[in-house]
């Protein structure tokens, strides 16, 4: 039966969303897939009743999450009379007919205070059954959140995997002269500028609870790291030493920010408090470039890339500093490490001849997958599920960002109205 | 493009200039090329009227002075090297006895890498330019305090194309003295 749920979380989140600053505008980036899952679910998304006045398409939204992920087939859902908003109202065997597993049925209404009640069900069409329904309360300009967050709980109850299409990813435009670092949802819509700059932006990372984002600009003709609150649109410094400072990566517990500073003589890996940039801390101690550090989930290693072997590898290191592993070996050019959410494997940049493409390799096979064939690709982040991998490719010049699943048959192509799109940084669940 | 326009005044004035001298009997004046902004030895030449502007000591100093290796900022460098190469060295060593001349005087050197590849890694590759650059000055006499190292990666290409051509341009290491805004392009 359904369940009355999620008020006060989704109460934060509107409140969060509501407080980000610039003015929300329509999708900056749109995405095209190719390649799907090796097995499809079939699920139909009727739409809604009373979703044709609304501002956003609720059903729309849904299926077009869904089909995204490379994971369902979208069942025709036309043509059905009556069209069905109650669990009554369905027939079930004309949607198996159709070839439908499952069946999503939906209503729109509005409350006395303005906020919108949106109540779904989704309906096993085999069983006859219902697998899930939810409530949820909302203003207009969060109808968007509550249709992706219906489509994480249908993604949830038919996969097993947790959904990640109320996420929100961070990228850098480069429109020549004038350099934006954006926010915006998952699929693309409600991009946000965050920082506009004369100057370049780069590695951009979001804090662990998602409310600040730090980044690297050049405006003050140096590289310095900033933290930039989501919620006030606050920042400030946080590395600003002698030298180059770059790379920033966030502890789990948001207390700490790994840097790469340049002020001791040669670019090396630091960590410094988030809240005031103080109690700096060395890490490495060579003579090669140490770079690109990145926290395991449990926050006890860092990633990081270093050429102290002659070339750039990828090395392990334990966060109080110590002895280095290093865990790439094909090729000359292996930079770029992330860890996966589940901390079991990271993806990379390998580059072989002159091709750079994105790589996975498990902690403990040590066995490397090559994920693209683009050549010139960088900056790979994962999605919090660690089922989706976003990056920047494109050609040079004209950047744009793809997502390829972490077993590499889902591709997505994601590109930007104008501009060069990069440095992709996804954002972590919501809570 | 102003120090584009300036360059072709110069060029331009020196070009009168060198027209003057077979007016004015007795003063041992070598015969000048137009354009090419040496330096010339002019002995015997008296600072009076009718001298060509030539004599007249650049206004901006010699770190702008076109006739001076001083305004040569950038040195080159090759793929996957950070090594100064020997026909850059007259340029840093220059520079370094500038600084060395001139405790007050303090300059940034900014690093500057090819777009192949990570851009952190690139930022540091840049870095290491900059930084073999001041080491070379350090040994020739400026103070490290005098020269901050900075890195730009591949961010601030000064080449915009995607082949060789462009890489060789960006892979780069400039000078900028403190008070200057922007970078004399070289001549």
């Amino acid at each position: 039966m359904s369940i009355d749920r999620l008020h006060p979380v989704l109460c934060a989140v509107v409140l969060l969303v509501s407080l980000a600053l610039s003015p929300v505008s329509r999708g900056a980036l749109t995405i095209e897939i190719v390649g799907s899952g090796a097995t499809q679910f079939p699920i139909a998304v009727v739409s809604f009743r009373a979703e044709e006045g609304l501002s956003q398409p609720l059903s729309r939204i849904v299926a077009a999450d869904l089909a995204r992920s490379g994971l369902f087939r979208l069942i025709d859902s036309g043509g059905m009379n009556p069209v069905p908003h109650e669990p009554a109202q369905l027939n079930y065997e004309q949607w198996r007919a159709r070839g439908a597993d499952a069946v999503v049925i939906g209503s729109v209404s509005r409350l006395p205070d303005g906020r919108y009640d949106v109540r779904f069900r989704l309906m096993d069409a085999v069983k006859q059954a219902q697998l899930a329904g939810y409530v949820y309360y909302a203003r207009a300009d969060n109808l968007r959140l509550v249709a992706h967050k219906i489509a994480d709980l249908i993604y949830e109850k038919l996969t097993g995997e947790t959904g990640v299409f109320a996420t929100r990813i961070t990228y850098v435009v480069d429109r020549g002269k004038r350099f934006e670092l954006q926010v915006a949802d998952a699929d693309g819509y409600n991009s946000q500028t965050i920082l506009a700059s004369n100057e370049p932006i780069i590695s951009p990372a979001w804090s662990p609870d998602g409310l600040q984002l730090a980044y690297v600009s050049f405006e003050q003709r140096k590289p310095i790291v900033y933290l930039q609150s989501l919620v006030t649109g606050q920042r400030r410094a946080v590395a600003r030493h002698w030298g180059s400072n770059s790379a920033p990566a966030w502890s789990p517990d948001g207390k700490r920010l790994a840097v790469v500073l340049t002020k001791d003589g040669g670019s090396q890996i630091y960590l410094v408090n988030a809240a005031d940039g103080g109690n700096v801390t060395r890490l490495t101690y060579t003579s090669a470039i140490d770079t690109e550090p990145n926290f395991s989930p449990d926050g006890r290693h860092l990633l990081f890339t270093s050429d102290r072997s002659g070339g750039p590898q990828i090395y392990r290191m334990p966060v109080t500093g110590g002895h280095a592993e290093r865990l790439t070996f094909e090729g000359t050019y292996n930079v770029s490490p992330r860890h996966s959410p589940d901390g079991k494997s990271f993806t990379f940049i390998q580059r072989s001849g002159t091709q750079f493409n994105v790589a996975v390799q498990d902690f403990a096979t040590r066995q490397v997958q090559v994920l693209t064939n683009g050549g010139l690709d960088e900056s790979p982040t994962f999605a919090p599920n660690g089922k989706l991998i976003l990056y920047a490719t494109g050609t040079r010049g004209r950047g744009v960002l793809s997502a390829v699943s972490s077993d590499g048959r889902i591709k997505q192509r994601l590109t930007a109205d104008a501009g060069d799109v990069r440095e992709p940084a996804w954002g972590p669940l919501q809570k | 493009m102003k120090r584009l326009l300036l360059s072709v005044l110069m060029v331009g004035l020196l070009a009168a200039c060198g027209t003057t001298p077979k007016e004015k009997e007795g003063a041992a004046v070598e015969d000048r090329k137009p354009g090419t902004g040496e330096m010339v030895d002019r002995p015997g030449v008296k600072p009076a009227e009718g001298q060509p502007l030539k004599d007249k000591p650049f206004a901006g100093g010699p770190l702008t002075d076109p006739n001076n290796i001083l305004s040569k900022r950038s040195i080159y460098f090759d793929f996957d090297s950070n090594l100064v190469k020997d026909e850059f060295k007259p340029i840093v060593s220059a520079h370094a006895r500038y600084l060395q001349q001139n405790g007050g005087a303090k300059m940034r050197i900014e690093g500057n890498a090819d777009e192949r590849g990570s851009r952190e890694y690139n930022l540091a590759l840049g870095q290491r330019r900059a930084d073999a650059v001041r080491q070379m000055m350090q040994l020739l006499g400026a103070r490290s305090t005098q020269i901050e190292t900075v890195s730009f990666g591949e961010e601030k290409p000064q080449a915009m194309g995607h082949d060789e051509a462009a890489w060789a341009e960006n892979r780069r290491a400039d000078i900028v003295y403190q008070g200057e805004r922007g970078l004399p392009r070289d001549l």
